[in-house]
């Protein structure tokens, strides 16, 4: 074989949630009531055109999860050996980001180096902004740098345009096909908004990333597009990198929450009395100690573990994975508090409503209540939490790496890109195009969310039952 | 002679609803007119249209509503708030949304008074103050000051009216103004009501679901199914004869005095308004439809002087009264199945950082009751009295603070409550909050049986199609959920759950109070059969005095946490003893002109439960009371046949009977 499979802890987690997730889905299309409130999600165009962005997202993100280790050329076939770098498939597939490294920063779209070196020209030494390895090096004058951007990003354009229309078609067609209506109306019915899903909003939204994805593909072949960094490494790479980091951040983190929020609030508002008092003063006095010095205080004492044990971990990967967990863990043993005490709340309302009395009256025991007529009265907060919270927890990753107690220096994120631009944006001319970077990926993932979850409570909160 | 109000053809909207459909009437100065049926009918959806205050999504199509010279349709929005509360106001069902919580009375009703007649000041507290005292707020000054949440609901909602009155309204739009209420409260906000539309020669649109109401305070009346106006006529006329068929039903519905019979009962439910509607909407239910009902909406017709909308108008058969049975002698032997003796249930106060028990609410104090197999023990009073927590405490739902339950002879302590739980079971108030929204009704009836192991384990699931029968829903109904069931389906399920362990005693918390007249006979024919069938005892508790008449054997009437008068029902409805029986038999509205006897009227409220008058409870508010009613709480006084009142005055008019304990 000429790679090894590698399986983070993280990608471990990552896909037992995926799985879960599956299994959560194939359990709610068996159950009207739990699909109902999905269906309105799907009504929604503002809702769906999110899910489209998070789900390219998502994408991305299950890509960088599946992880190998490359076997070295030169390793012998009966005894392998290979490398130490971690790789995923999506680094395989954006195998030339990856590897067109430069030797410092450059601007956007750049041909030449940021800083002057000296350089050899017309056998004379001068100083001068060095052309880059990579970034236009198909060029041959200056002269043709514009009109090879705008040819690219044309082209790129086009091509996007080009799926985008063929995609549309065979939906047409595939459409007008189970509908049994003819082709002719179906587009009627698409342009006038007619249709009983948001198709219109679907339908665009995918057509401008087509064309979006086009144009980068086209130029990131030739330039690198968000410039590179100190290193020299491709901050378009970087970002794309950063994507698994923030959602394992917003996804992992509920995981270590949703048990203890949900057992914690429902135990204290169904059993009240001196259970209710216990759970109380553990969460009061985990929100009256500062989260970010809670966070810290844990994350230097990870830290300190993870590096007197160097034996446990046989790639900078996997200690820096392990570091992610870590964060995930701490951010999630001081984040329940809020959902905890809106489940309470809940909880206290319904262990009065007369169906609880009913079954109190038949001796059902306190599990059975709690799982047949709590939990599922709730599971609504729940999910408006999970959704609402994601994009806090991406935030959050970017504040604390950014304050240095986040994830690993090595790691790639957002908060890592802020944190090493935070220097340069003091420097003259200033290097701004890192943290735009950032900004641009973090603002567009933050944003879907933000819309996706505004679409998920308006469906599941039965205070907005009747308006739409 | 102009009317104050004339509505002419109004149709709203709600999207392709029609829940008001071409509905015309007017509304003379000096006039109350009442707008009559079940909900869903549309009678608040047209109070709103005429407001011009529809939620979102609903919209005037066509029609005109002049009010005096004024076309209300086409004022502008600016115009149209001056109209809001100043020509026309509203009141409406629930007085504790209504208010604003935040703020003192005074300054809710003075910004009425700055809006619609430029009052400020001095000026606008005194008019204030003069507002509340002719609703009839005791205490006028204090209560300016005063926030909505000290109040109590009769209060709050005479506040309210207080509040509409400010602008000095032509119309007054009243939308269920006591169905909130208590009887007695109820009867005191009407009386304030028809006093004020004389004082000010008011036109007053009522909207109930009440037939009582309606007789006591409408001078004409316009029943409304299905968006539609059906029939219109002037009170008397009305309650003479109605001629619509809908109409008929709705009285024959109602449960009345002395009457054993069966009620009858409106088959299926309110068509919805989806633009769907051929024919006469009625058609579906009506028992003298014939083909020109479902195939033609019928005009108006006009029969000396009453106007009806139905093809039969006239020549419908006379209304033949039910047969008026007495309880037929029950066919079970009378043997105690529950006996309660000095049942107490006290809530401590807790205060304080260390939350010491400062005192206790008496909500149950010294009851004491027995139940016979198969017979229905009718446990009456007003909101707040402890009806409901005596029922919860029969069943150890709420822990009783002392007291002997006694069930079938046996001793109910806490550690044989499984043996108390499959004999006793409980059907709660509200049809909506009492059936788990997330669970098929199968389950929801197989629940009880699977805790308490009732039947093997294999059969259970034939046990639920057999109790589905038996409350009379169909056989798929296990597989669906609540919500797609009405609100009379859904007390049917209620019932079945607490059949599911064959019970011999099932308490009903007001199982009918939350539904419409029709649907209410339903329920009691069915709970009247199960009775009949298995043998059922019942403890019903209930404010409904009339659903009283009709379901019980015997009557234990509860003021303040204690019975304060017990006995066969006979006894106790048509001859009550205590005072406080009988204020509430006479503050219940009724169809019949009341008998000879004077009306009695209860000033004041109920009470509080934590601080409960010394010696009588009832004192402050009896007319009656003596000196030595505000020193010792009376005895039971024995009147015969099991009858009894804790009453010193009726002890005193009677010395010859013996004082028991």
């Amino acid at each position: 074989m000429s790679f090894m499979p590698v399986i983070l802890w993280t990608d471990r987690l990552i896909f037992a949630l995926l799985a879960g997730v599956l299994v959560l889905v194939w359990f709610i299309r068996r159950h009207e009531h739990l699909r109902a409130p999905w269906r309105l999600v799907a009504q929604r165009p503002m809702a769906m055109g999110a899910a489209l962005v998070l789900g390219v997202f998502v994408a991305i993100g299950l890509l960088d999860s599946l992880h190998y280790r490359e076997r070295l050329a030169d390793s012998r076939a009966d005894a392998p050996q290979y490398s130490v770098e971690v790789l995923s498939v999506f680094d395989a597939l954006v195998n030339g980001l990856r590897t067109r490294q430069e030797k410092t920063y450059s601007a956007p779209l750049a041909m030449q180096l940021y800083a002057k070196e000296f350089v050899e020209r017309d056998g004379a030494t001068v100083r001068d902004y060095p052309r880059l390895h990579y970034g236009g090096a198909h060029l041959t004058h200056a002269d043709a740098h514009g009109p090879d951007i705008a040819r690219r990003a044309l082209v790129g354009l086009a091509q996007g345009l080009a799926v985008g229309l063929l995609l549309f078609g065979l939906l047409a067609a595939w459409q007008a096909r189970r509908t049994q209506t003819h082709m002719g109306a179906w587009l009627e019915a698409w342009a006038t908004g007619r249709l009983g899903w948001p198709a219109r909003t679907v339908v665009l939204v995918l057509a401008l990333m087509l064309l979006l994805g086009g144009a980068l593909i086209q130029l990131a072949s030739g330039y690198h597009v968000f410039g590179t960094d100190k290193v020299g490494q491709d901050v378009l790479y970087i970002s794309l990198k950063s994507i698994r980091t923030g959602l394992v951040i917003g996804t992992l983190t509920t995981l270590v929450t949703l048990p203890l929020a949900i057992g914690f609030g429902i135990a204290a508002g169904y059993f009240r009395g001196w259970v209710d008092d216990v759970i109380q003063y553990i969460y009061t006095v985990l929100n009256s100690i500062p989260g970010v010095l809670l966070i810290a205080a844990a994350v230097l004492i990870v830290q300190v573990a993870i590096e007197s044990n160097p034996e446990l971990f046989d790639t900078a990967a996997a200690r820096a994975d392990i570091r992610l967990l870590a964060l995930c863990l701490i951010l999630g043993v001081t984040s329940w508090t809020g959902l905890a005490r809106l489940l309470r709340g809940e909880s206290l309302k319904l262990r009065t409503l007369d169906y609880v009395e009913a079954a109190r009256a038949f001796g059902v025991s306190h599990a059975r209540i709690i799982s047949r007529h709590i939990f599922p009265n709730v599971f609504h907060l729940v999910l408006i939490a999970i959704v609402l919270d994601f994009s806090g927890l991406v935030l959050a990753e970017a504040v604390l790496s950014y304050v240095g107690v986040g994830v690993d220096p090595t790691m790639y994120s957002w908060g890592n890109m802020i944190n090493g631009a935070r220097l340069e944006l003091a420097r003259e001319p200033t290097v701004w195009w890192q943290l735009g970077a950032a900004f641009v990926f973090m603002f567009t993932l933050v944003l879907a969310a933000n819309l996706f979850a505004d679409g998920v409570r308006d469906a599941f909160d039965p205070r907005m039952g009747t308006r739409r | 002679m102009n009317p104050l109000l004339e509505v002419r053809d109004l149709v709203t909207g709600f999207g392709s609803m029609r829940v008001v459909d071409g509905v015309s009437f007017r509304v003379a100065a000096g006039e109350t007119y009442a707008l009559l049926g079940e909900s869903g009918c549309g009678k608040s959806m047209t109070a709103l249209s005429l407001m011009r205050l529809l939620p979102d999504g609903g919209r005037i199509v066509s029609g005109s509503v002049r009010l005096a010279e004024t076309d209300v349709l086409a004022l502008p929005e600016r115009d149209m708030r001056r109209v809001r509360g100043g020509r026309m106001a509203m009141i409406f069902q629930e007085p504790m949304l209504a208010l604003n919580p935040v703020v003192k009375v005074g300054a809710q009703i003075g910004e009425a008074l700055a809006l619609h007649r430029k009052l400020g000041g001095q000026a606008a507290r005194d008019t204030a103050r003069g507002l509340l005292d002719s609703v009839g707020v005791p205490d006028a000054t204090r209560r300016l000051d005063s926030y909505p949440f000290e109040l109590s609901g009769g209060l709050r909602q005479r506040v309210m009216i207080a509040m509409a009155l400010a602008g000095e309204p032509q119309l007054l739009i009243a939308d269920e103004p006591t169905t909130a209420l208590d009887v007695t409260i109820q009867a005191q906000v009407l009386d304030v009501l028809r006093r004020l539309k004389a004082e000010r020669q008011m036109g007053m649109l009522l909207i109930t679901h009440d037939l009582g109401v309606v007789a006591e305070n409408a001078d004409r009346v316009g029943v409304m199914y299905a968006g539609e106006l059906v029939e219109e006529s002037a009170r008397d006329a009305f309650f003479a004869g109605p001629q619509h068929p809908y109409s008929r039903m709705l009285f024959e519905a109602l449960p009345r005095p002395g009457d054993g019979g069966r009620l009858t009962t409106i088959p299926g439910q309110v068509p919805p308004l989806d633009g769907s509607l051929v024919g006469c909407r009625f058609a579906p239910r009506c028992p003298h439809a014939f083909v020109r009902c479902r195939e033609e909406s019928p005009g108006w017709q006009a029969i000396n002087g009453q106007r009806v909308r139905c093809h039969l108008a006239g020549q419908l058969p006379a209304q033949d009264m039910r047969d008026r049975v007495a309880h037929a002698a029950s066919a079970h032997p009378p043997q105690p199945l529950l006996q309660v003796e000095g049942l107490k249930v006290h809530f401590p106060i807790r205060r304080g950082f260390i939350q010491r028990t400062v005192g206790h609410v008496r909500a149950v104090d010294d009851v004491a009751m027995s139940i016979q197999a198969g017979r229905t023990l009718a446990l009456v009073g007003e909101s707040g009295c402890g009806k409901t927590t005596v029922g919860k405490a029969l069943l150890r739902l709420i822990e009783p603070t002392a007291g002997r339950i006694a069930l079938g002879g046996e001793v109910i302590t806490a550690n044989n409550a499984a043996t108390l739980r499959r004999q006793a079971q409980m059907v709660f108030q509200d049809p909506y909050s009492s059936l788990n929204p997330r669970m098929r009704v199968a389950d929801i009836l197989l629940e009880g049986m699977d805790a308490l192991g009732v039947g093997a384990a294999g059969q259970r699931r034939d046990a639920v199609s057999q109790l589905l029968r038996q409350v009379g829903l169909p056989d798929d109904a296990g597989g669906r959920y609540p919500h797609a069931f009405s609100g009379g389906q859904r007390q049917r399920i209620a019932i079945a759950r607490a059949l599911a362990v064959s019970p011999r005693l099932v308490i009903c918390d007001e199982p009918t109070s939350a539904l419409d007249v029709s649907v209410q006979a339903q329920i009691l024919n069915l709970l009247k059969d199960l009775q009949n069938d298995l043998g059922l005892a019942y403890l019903f508790i209930t404010h409904n005095l009339a659903v009283v008449e009709y379901l019980a054997h015997e009557v234990a009437v509860m003021y303040l946490g204690r019975i304060v008068e017990q006995g066969a029902a006979a006894d106790v409805l048509r001859a009550p003893r205590h005072p406080y029986t009988q204020a509430l038999m006479s503050a219940v509205p009724r169809i019949e002109p009341h008998a000879g006897e004077g009306i009695i009227r209860l000033t004041g409220d109920q009470p509080s439960p934590l601080n409960p008058p010394a010696g009588c409870h009832f004192h402050p508010r009896c007319p009656h009371a003596q000196a030595v009613c505000r020193q010792i709480y009376p005895d039971r006084t024995g009147l015969g046949g099991g009858h009894w009142v804790r009453c010193h005055w009726v002890a005193g008019r009677h010395p010859d009977f013996s004082k028991e304990h």
